[in-house]
């Protein structure tokens, strides 16, 4: 093999098919590949504004529906935050808000920016959008199935909703739900607010699973000629992979919402220790509280990375094809991703050092949280190196990324703090928490989104959004989250507790008035400067400049599809045919910079192509 | 197992073969249907549900202070005057296993396009899953008789009640599942539905007996499970 290797690693444009297969007759044929192995799929086209737009079997435009109500909840989430920071900031202008509604607006804002927001959004929207189209397949595998996955999604919102109108209204019991305090009297919302929570996650996991099951066996079983697993853009890489986290995963997520149901409804008690209540006994007794936080742990920390890896695919190719290079270590990209996702199966008590379990469990976790660490920074090592001596367009998409770049390894460095027990122990339950989990999970996801709405509006509607606009976003979001949440950091080592309501006489005031007053200011800016995004959206679909095919000069697949925005069965009567991966930017002697996957090897047979 | 035929892929054996099926394009699996590799998906997820499950009975039983009720007292059986242990739970694991049978062999039918042998052991293996979901209803009423609720019950710590009610109805929902599926996919057998490759009631997916071996897949998982749930609740 090794001899072999060294002969073809600069090859004369050919793919490693064309030596294997081809290699028959005195003149092999390099553009050779495979026979389409699957039958061509029968696809339901719809025929009417029902089954066109609303119960759509296109991924296309489920992945468009996801989008738009995982983004409707996330506006939802960023008013709560607004309110929050109005209590911290301004306490006198929020009469209105009780303590109890404080907590609610929290617990809200975390579950529905975690789970119906970012991790909708990525794999729901994302996923359904892009896989197909970058795999070259005509749909994923079973479109009936995809669409009632966006429906359960749908209803889950719906419910998450309701419990806003219920009496007592949602639960407040902080987004981990941990009980025995999230059922009992006390803490708001523990009868109706904290059923509808569980019963909309429970619909939120079984719509899920629906759809993941798509996204992973349209990568598996369904790509099309010449389309190896190593030639897919990383971006499928990323999220093939967290939805690997999420197949196993959400099932501890479901077990433990079921549990905490049964406790809440039937009175059983499997996380109910016995508790006197105002000098009585309750009913409750000899249960496990901790076996509900490792329950939730085991999902909430894939949960994270179900997040970021589709974030950290996404970005790559974003950086790739904006400073026209090919991505640095596309290998050690891919095995980076599966590292992560693997490892991030056994770190999950790493949220629950102060929770009361045995010390030498913590410092087994923290172990296996550090390692973790290597992996990422292989990624941002890449990243950098991708963009070292490449030729960068600074146009909006790239300053996200290189936004994405910074906070990510901001909010890397800080849980690299509260990876260590010893720690973390007097850093937990701090504003420096809310500053790590912020920055490395909310704003660097974020940013990868805004950089993937920049780059993929042409795609989707046929126009460019406006770059000026976008300028003034990228730059209001940016400045305006770091302050946030920088000086988050501060208040965590004065020792300012998190998910307090107000700071009452504490040593703390004095120093932390005028920095929360500061905060709240810069998190009203920003967001209001996403309704910037909004109507750039707006504006752009009618009085956008005309995208034309391609206009980034990308090389995936997506872009080549016959019409801009593709139809239903993206391909029009001819699959497409894949010779390369789809990082062949700048190219030694190709006469542009950039080489799609479509082009044969015969077309660049005078260029330095790498073996793919 | 023989490889299936496909044009312009030579076959490796062992590891090498599986290199380079993940190295090529199209299949990761090659020539399995997308239902069936779906099918596996699923119940790995599937697999992850009933471990938390049993991980969860096994730290709940573990941490509770109240003592554990004796499960070959609670799930005896009166027959005669004799005290007979795990009786019944005989019965109904003898059951269902010999339903994972019938199914094996309706699969088997099924590939060798013999209609009426398949569809009658589909329904052969409905009816041992209804038999089991049934006897399962008189053992619940039967403890609940006897005083077992989710949240008490005479014997000892309340939580057996709550980890026995919810994991044996939680695997009784599956092969309440499983049973339905059955009967439909009988139907479709006898209708003939596999042979003429009609397409589903809400999809564009052509009709094709390998659905039957993916049913069969689900209903062997549901089996195994409860072999575990057997040991874990009946044996410990």
């Amino acid at each position: 093999m090794s001899e072999n290797y060294n002969d073809n690693k600069i090859i004369q444009a050919q793919s490693s098919e064309t030596v294997s297969a081809g290699g028959s007759g005195a003149t092999p044929d390099i553009d050779y590949v495979r026979p389409a192995e699957v039958l061509e799929q029968d696809l339901y086209h719809g025929h009417s504004f029902i089954t066109k737009w609303v119960f759509c079997q296109d991924a296309k435009v489920i992945g468009i529906q996801y989008f738009l109500l995982a983004t409707f909840t996330g506006i939802i989430g960023l008013i709560l935050s607004w309110l929050m920071r109005l209590q911290l900031g301004y306490p006198e202008l929020a009469g209105f808000m009780t303590a109890e509604h404080y907590y609610q607006f929290v617990t809200m804002h975390g579950m529905i920016m975690v789970v119906y927001f970012l991790t909708a959004l990525f794999l729901g929207g994302f996923g359904n959008y892009l896989i197909p189209l970058m795999t070259g397949a005509r749909d994923m595998v079973f479109p009936y199935v995809n669409m009632v996955s966006f429906w359960m999604f749908f209803v889950a919102v719906m419910v998450l909703m309701a419990s806003f109108f219920v009496p007592g209204g949602p639960t407040g019991a902080g987004w981990t739900l941990y009980p025995p305090q999230a059922i009992l009297e006390g803490t708001p919302g523990s009868g109706m607010g904290i059923i509808l929570m569980l019963v909309s996650l429970v619909l939120f996991v079984i719509g899920f699973t629906m759809g993941g099951l798509n996204y992973l066996i349209t990568v598996l079983q369904s790509r099309t000629r010449g389309m190896t697993l190593m030639r897919l853009p990383l971006s499928v890489w990323g999220i093939f992979t967290a939805t690997i986290l999420a197949m196993l995963a959400f099932p501890a997520l479901l077990v433990g919402g079921l549990m905490l149901v049964l406790d809440t409804i039937l009175g059983t008690s499997f996380f109910m220790p016995t508790i006197l209540k105002a000098g009585e006994v309750l009913e409750y007794g000899g249960g496990s509280p901790i076996l509900f936080q490792h329950l939730f742990w085991f999902f909430g920390h894939p949960e994270v990375y179900i997040v970021a890896l589709p974030a950290f695919g996404i970005v790559s190719d974003l950086i790739s094809v904006h400073a026209r290079k090919n991505i640095f270590g596309y290998r050690m990209m891919v095995w980076a991703i599966v590292a992560i996702g693997g490892l991030s199966f056994f770190v999950w008590a790493h949220h629950m050092y102060v929770s009361g379990m045995n010390p030498w469990f913590g410092f087994f976790f923290a172990s296996t949280t550090l390692i973790i660490a290597v992996p990422t920074a292989m990624k941002v090592y890449n990243w950098i190196l991708t963009l070292w001596r490449g030729n960068i367009r600074m146009n909006v998409v790239m300053l996200w990324c290189l936004g994405f770049i910074l906070t990510f390894v901001n909010g890397g460095i800080t849980g690299l703090f509260l990876g260590n027990v010893t720690v973390d122990v007097p850093l937990s339950d701090t504003y420096f928490v809310i500053a790590h989990f912020h920055m490395v999970m909310g704003i660097a996801p974020l940013m990868v989104i805004m950089g993937a709405v920049y780059h993929w509006f042409p795609l989707v509607s046929g126009r460019m959004l406006s770059e000026k606009l976008g300028k003034w976003h990228f730059w209001v979001t940016f400045l305006g989250a770091y302050s946030i949440y920088f000086p988050m950091h501060y208040l965590g080592f004065i020792g300012v507790p998190r998910r307090y309501f107000e700071m009452y006489d504490s040593p703390y005031v004095t120093s932390a008035v005028g920095m929360n007053e500061f905060i709240s200011m810069a998190a009203f800016l920003v967001g209001a400067a996403q309704f910037i995004l909004i109507y750039n959206i707006i504006k752009s679909l009618k009085t956008g400049k005309l995208a034309g095919k391609n206009p980034w000069k990308a090389n995936s697949l997506e872009w080549f599809t016959p019409t801009v925005p593709p139809e239903h069965g993206n391909w029009g009567n001819k699959l497409p045919i894949v010779y390369r991966w789809p990082y062949d930017y700048s190219v030694p002697g190709a006469k542009e910079d950039f080489i799609p996957q479509t082009t044969p090897p015969s077309k660049v047979s005078d260029t330095e192509v790498e073996k793919t | 197992m023989s490889d299936p035929k496909i044009e312009g892929y030579d076959f490796k054996p062992g590891f090498r073969g599986l290199a380079q099926d993940a190295g090529s394009d199209q299949t990761m699996f090659k020539g399995v249907h997308w239902g069936k590799a779906m099918m596996w998906i699923f119940l790995l997820s599937d697999t992850f549900i009933f471990s938390c499950f049993l991980i969860s009975y096994m730290k709940g039983r573990g941490s509770t202070p109240a003592e554990w009720p004796n499960p070959s007292e609670v799930f005896a059986l009166h027959v005669g005057g004799v005290s007979v242990p795990l009786l019944l739970i005989a019965i109904m694991t003898f059951v269902l296993i010999t339903s994972s049978g019938t199914m094996a062999l309706a699969v088997k039918y099924g590939y060798e396009r013999n209609r009426k042998m398949c569809g009658w052991l589909i329904l052969a293996t409905a009816l041992g899953g209804l038999t089991f979901v049934g006897m399962q209803a008189f053992e619940w009423s039967k403890l609940i008789h006897e005083g077992v609720r989710p949240w008490t019950n005479p014997f000892g710590a309340p939580q057996f009640g709550s980890f026995f009610f919810m994991i044996t109805g939680f695997h009784g929902t599956h092969v309440s599942i499983g049973v339905i599926f059955l009967s439909i996919y009988a139907y479709k057998t006898f209708a003939g539905h596999y042979d003429t490759g009609k397409r589903g009631w809400f999809t564009t997916i052509k009709g094709d007996y390998v659905e039957i071996e993916i049913l069969g897949l689900y209903w062997h998982f549901v089996d195994l499970v409860w072999v575990f749930i057997f040991a874990f609740f009946y044996l410990w």
